[in-house]
């Protein structure tokens, strides 16, 4: 672990069947493994976004793996950033006793601390709501299962938004439908 | 038919996928019926005047023929199977249509739509298989998808770097009703197949060229795809640049033409690989840098800048770092880059080659050709069967010791000459390609070499052969041995023969039991006699010809290792 780099990988996708186990043949052909993963539907329509987290010793082998997503029919574009290069966030809930919370008494210091926010209170249990890097929703677990212990745990896979002020895919799709229009007209001219 | 072929009454989704393929001008496939796609070929019995459909024995065979077909033909290959089995047999022809770059569409039946993921029998998760091995893999659940499905194949099949499709069809897509109505595809929106041409990648190459010294060029498939032999040519010529090739590369240019040195990396010519490391300006152009080329990465023409054309994105720097990119269609960017260059003369680079070949032709192939007492040499036979087709067959050969002679000594006069499994070696690929060879070009000889291991593993595509009286010449080079392995074996694993003695029938025998005239020669002076009978013989002919058992193919690169340590073999040393 010490010498590598945590890489996020974008990838644009048609929605078509398959996709997900493409880009994950991908990996496993490189012996790269997946950290963290998060699909959605886009901003644009019909079009999928994955987000994957990866450690890798080189950018190199990063670079390659892209390449290779990249390469694929199905996929509209495929790019890496670093951290710095992103806003990136993960989203963790926690459940707990709501007897041992109380038992505890000090809700009050861990919303303020951790900036948690309180989805659900029942006479049995809370679930909280922490919104952040890997490394604070860690420390919050940490904390709880320390102090009060936790239930149960999960965390969503990284979700990010490059800071660069345009989505790139929209100026590939942009180029793309030039280049549609450019190669129907000259299919058209031969046909004539 | 017209290219928008419309219609508005019903039909069934086979009789969609028939018309589909017709509109592609699909004229043969190769098949194998069964259950889950005998609507298809149900279908096709009515369309047996437009597409030739030729029964193979084994799956396999149908797609390593499609291989051969389009490898010859310029046109996509077709192979039609049935699901589950059927399909899982294709499996080792489509992954070698994947590393070696061969235009395929592969139909497969699969089992009504509503048992899918039932463990119905006969199916299989084709898709899922096939994702990783094609450059698409798509499930038609609905006779409507048939005709843009097929569409896509094609477009996707053949275009930009080409590759295998997978299309495996429900049962239900099959027989259900639907209209049709069939346009090309020429766009997809995901997919740039070939890159734009850039500029100052075209002079960045071009000022490289111009300055170098020693530049040396490495000539790959690509070429042969983009059907751009004369444009390297062109340019070769004009900058007077000597070249190599990878074996899918070798009939590019004409094997007598004064820039060629022959064949790279691991058994290639000597002087190819010295030549490597010590060239200023490597060029490559439509190669992959493939390992038995390189061999050892970290000691591979390291002192030269390294130009590399292609089509595909994601060979820029996978295996070798390039200085100069470009990226395209080699038939338009090596025209850009001809004119951009100056012409010139590297008389005395060109001439240190020779000193090398000198050694090479006195260490190795003197005697591989021209012996003149003891067992008979595969690389003699290979180069008397060339000789005596002018040098005008196409040379199919399937893996091993004999593939390599066959890559050394046949030699070109036309480009599609040499078909042979590059980049997955496949044992038992030679057999079904030469009949796929032959359909594609019928005008042409074609000649396929093998051993007597992997002829056995597509053997009973002699059926095949005997059902088509198709014309085609096997020669089959038999050492009684895994000839490769057993070299290896030799070399490096202390003479430890571990499997690889093969005890044989006689083939002579199994090819007459096939109605297949042949003859087995053990003497060399019957060599001749037998070459040309074989030829002069209407229809399908097996020469066995028994080779010298212990049998070396030389020169040799070590697996990763440094491509200038060569071994020579008899103790002969650069």
């Amino acid at each position: 672990m010490e010498n590598k780099t945590l890489y996020t990988i974008t990838i644009f996708s048609e929605n078509a069947v398959g996709v997900l186990n493409q880009i994950t043949t991908i990996f496993t052909r490189r012996q790269v493994n997946i950290e963290t993963l998060s699909v959605s539907p886009s901003a644009i329509p019909g079009i999928h976004k994955f987000t994957i987290t990866a450690l890798s010793e080189t950018e190199e082998s990063i670079k390659k793996l892209v390449n290779q997503i990249d390469k694929q029919v199905d996929i509209l574009k495929a790019f890496y950033n670093t951290n710095d290069e992103l806003v990136h966030q993960e989203l963790a809930l926690y459940k707990l006793s709501t007897e041992k919370v109380l038992e505890h008494g000090s809700i009050e210091y861990l919303v303020r601390k951790y900036n948690i926010r309180v989805l659900e209170i029942s006479k049995d249990c809370i679930v909280f709501l922490k919104a952040g890097h890997y490394v604070e929703t860690q420390a919050l677990f940490e904390e709880l299962a320390e102090k009060i212990g936790v239930l149960q745990f999960v965390r969503s896979g990284r979700i990010a938004i490059t800071k660069s002020p345009v989505e790139r895919l929209s100026d590939m799709l942009a180029k793309r439908s030039e280049a549609e229009e450019r190669i129907k007209e000259s299919y058209n001219k031969t046909k004539e | 038919m017209k290219e928008n072929d419309t219609t508005n009454e019903m039909i069934t989704g086979s009789e969609a996928l028939i018309r589909s393929l017709i509109a592609e001008g699909v004229s043969t496939i190769f098949g194998y019926p069964g259950g889950a796609i005998m609507p298809v070929f149900d279908a096709l019995y009515d369309c047996k005047d437009r597409i030739r459909h030729i029964l193979v024995r084994h799956e396999q065979g149908a797609v390593h023929a499609a291989e051969g077909y389009a490898r010859a033909s310029k046109k996509v290959g077709v192979a039609l199977v049935t699901s589950g089995p059927g399909a899982t047999n294709a499996i080792t022809g489509i992954t070698d249509a994947l590393m070696d770059s061969t235009p395929l569409v592969v139909i497969s039946g699969q089992v009504t739509s509503s048992l899918l993921g039932s463990d119905a029998f006969q199916e299989a998760d084709v898709i899922g298989i096939t994702q990783p091995i094609t450059k698409w893999a798509y499930q038609i659940r609905r006779p409507e998808d048939i005709a843009w499905a097929v569409s896509r194949a094609f477009y996707i099949a053949s275009s930009g770097r080409p590759g295998p499709v997978v299309l495996d069809i429900a049962k239900d897509a099959q027989t259900g009703k639907c209209n049709f109505s069939y346009e090309k595809t020429i766009f997809l929106r995901s997919y740039e197949p070939i890159p734009e041409i850039d500029h100052e990648q075209i002079e960045a190459a071009a000022d490289l060229i111009n300055q170098a010294k020693k530049p040396f060029a490495l000539v790959g498939q690509g070429v042969t795809l983009g059907n751009a032999e004369n444009e390297l040519r062109a340019f070769l010529e004009k900058a007077d640049i000597p070249f190599g090739s990878t074996i899918l590369g070798l009939s590019a240019m004409p094997s007598d033409h004064p820039l060629n040195c022959g064949m790279l990396g691991m058994h290639g010519n000597i002087a190819t690989n010295i030549k490597t490391n010590e060239c200023d300006v490597l060029i490559a152009i439509g190669m992959r840098f493939d390992d038995r080329v390189t061999g050892d990465l970290n000691t591979y023409a390291k002192q030269a800048k390294v130009i590399h054309f292609d089509i595909d994105r994601a060979e820029i720097n996978k295996n070798v770092k390039v200085d100069v990119k470009v990226l395209g269609d080699v038939k338009q960017t090596l025209p850009k880059v001809t004119e951009l260059v100056k012409p010139a003369k590297h008389t005395e680079w060109i001439e240190s080659f020779k000193p090398l070949y000198d050694k090479e032709f006195e260490y190795i192939i003197r005697n591989e050709l021209y012996p003149d007492s003891g067992e008979i040499k595969m690389g003699e036979v290979v180069n008397k069967v060339a000789e005596a087709t002018h040098n005008e067959a196409i040379c199919v050969t399937d893996v091993g010791q004999h593939q390599m002679m066959g890559t050394r000594y046949f030699k070109f006069t036309q480009p599609r000459s040499m078909i042979t499994s590059g980049g997955l070696g496949t044992m038992g690929f030679g057999l079904p390609a030469a009949i796929g060879a032959k359909y594609g070009a019928p005008d042409r000889t074609v000649v396929v070499f093998v051993g007597d291991g992997g002829f056995q593993m597509t053997i009973q595509e002699l059926g095949t052969i005997m059902e088509n009286n198709i014309d085609i010449k096997i020669v089959l080079l038999n050492n009684n041995f895994l000839g490769m392995v057993r070299q290896w074996q030799e070399l490096f694993f202390d003479e430890r023969y571990s499997e690889t003695h093969l005890k044989n029938p006689d083939f002579v025998k199994i090819a007459d039991a096939y109605g297949i005239k042949g003859r087995k020669v053990t003497q060399r002076d019957e060599l001749d006699d037998a070459i040309a009978e074989m030829l002069s013989h209407q229809g399908a002919y097996l020469l066995e010809v028994v080779v010298e058992t212990k049998g070396m193919v030389y020169p040799m690169v070590p697996a990763g290792g440094n491509i200038t340590n060569i071994i020579l073999g008899n103790g002969y040393k650069i």
